[in-house]
């Protein structure tokens, strides 16, 4: 991106001209997919609850120690992918390649680091019987299929965001992508991260056994 | 805004702000966590983790997704459409409430062994 055109970016306003919202057509993009996947995910926690709330005999599977800790640095682990993602998209507008990539490669640790603890956390519950058709505690089986369920898709996400990271990454080391490119990325991995936020305390420490 | 000197494309925010957003995230994180060891009621253990995580979520949106940084014609049309579509869907809990109160089965959680 250019100086020139990021003045035009930035001066233009709501005439009906080609950039109403003074951001390029790549990030207006990412922020309207990021808004139908937010409805999926709200869909998805709002039918956990009504399936909580219209069964009285939903299960608490999480002991502090380890469920609730291992979860916690889940969510830290997430929460600094996101921190080094933001240092990643200020290098990338200093034109500092080889910073951007650097703590790229940071931020898909951290995603890596993130979807290798929750499939632990995954294989825990599977040996203690979880199914998404049935639980070993007794009560609804819908605990197995909406906590499968949405953690699994939030897995997914982050797992298809350290592609995406890896893709961008390597495009922008090479000289293909621009630093909005990698700012859209880093769209992406923030609203994973802030859908965790929502997942962690809903599904998990609301479900603390004691 | 602060921003970078270094910076020409009007993208906003130092290193020092995001640090501080980052442990503002850390530390509501910590407090959930901590509430977790409470034994409270379900509803008000449910109104404060939403309320925390509503004012995480703006947080990560305003800087870490940039939007306090944006012109506010790209939030309004964001944001709002999107709080009531939400919002509608949660027309179905009087429904969730009706067929809770209708179970026979004696209240309470089952604990795992």
């Amino acid at each position: 991106m250019t100086d020139s055109h990021a003045d035009v970016l930035r001066e233009s306003s709501w005439t009906g001209g080609a950039h109403p919202y003074s951001i390029g057509s790549k990030k207006l993009g990412m922020w309207l997919f990021i808004v139908s996947d937010t409805l999926t995910f709200a869909a998805l926690l709002l039918t956990y609850s009504y399936c909580r709330l219209t069964n009285p005999n939903w299960p608490k599977p999480f002991p502090i120690f380890n469920a609730i800790v291992f979860s916690t640095i889940m969510t830290i682990v997430l929460l600094g992918s996101s921190l080094t993602m933001v240092m990643g998209v200020a290098a990338a507008h200093r034109g500092n390649r080889a910073a951007t990539v650097k703590w790229m490669l940071a931020t898909m640790l951290g995603g890596a680091i993130f979807v290798v603890l929750h499939a632990t956390e995954w294989m825990h519950l599977i040996e203690e019987g979880l199914r998404p058709f049935a639980n070993p505690w007794g009560g609804s089986p819908l605990f197995g299929a909406t906590f499968f369920g949405i953690t699994g898709l939030h897995m997914t996400h982050v797992a298809i965001g350290v592609i995406y990271l890896g893709i961008v990454a390597t495009g922008f080391g090479r000289g293909k992508f621009s630093a909005e490119d990698v700012e859209v990325s880093g769209l992406y991995w923030h609203f994973v991260d802030l859908v965790w936020m929502f997942v962690f305390p809903m599904i998990y420490l609301m479900s603390v056994k004691y | 805004m602060s921003s970078h000197s270094s910076d020409s494309h009007g993208h906003a925010g130092t290193t020092k702000l995001f640090a501080w957003v980052w442990i503002w995230l850390v530390f509501i994180t910590g407090v959930e966590v901590f509430l977790a060891y409470k034994h409270l009621p379900p509803v008000t253990m449910l109104l404060l983790l939403i309320g925390m995580s509503v004012v995480k979520a703006g947080l990560i949106m305003s800087y870490f997704m940039h939007l306090r940084f944006e012109k506010l014609s790209l939030v309004w049309t964001l944001i709002p459409a999107t709080l009531f579509c939400i919002g509608m869907m949660t027309l179905i809990f009087p429904d969730g409430i009706r067929l809770r109160d209708s179970h026979t089965a004696p209240q309470g959680v089952v604990q795992p062994k």
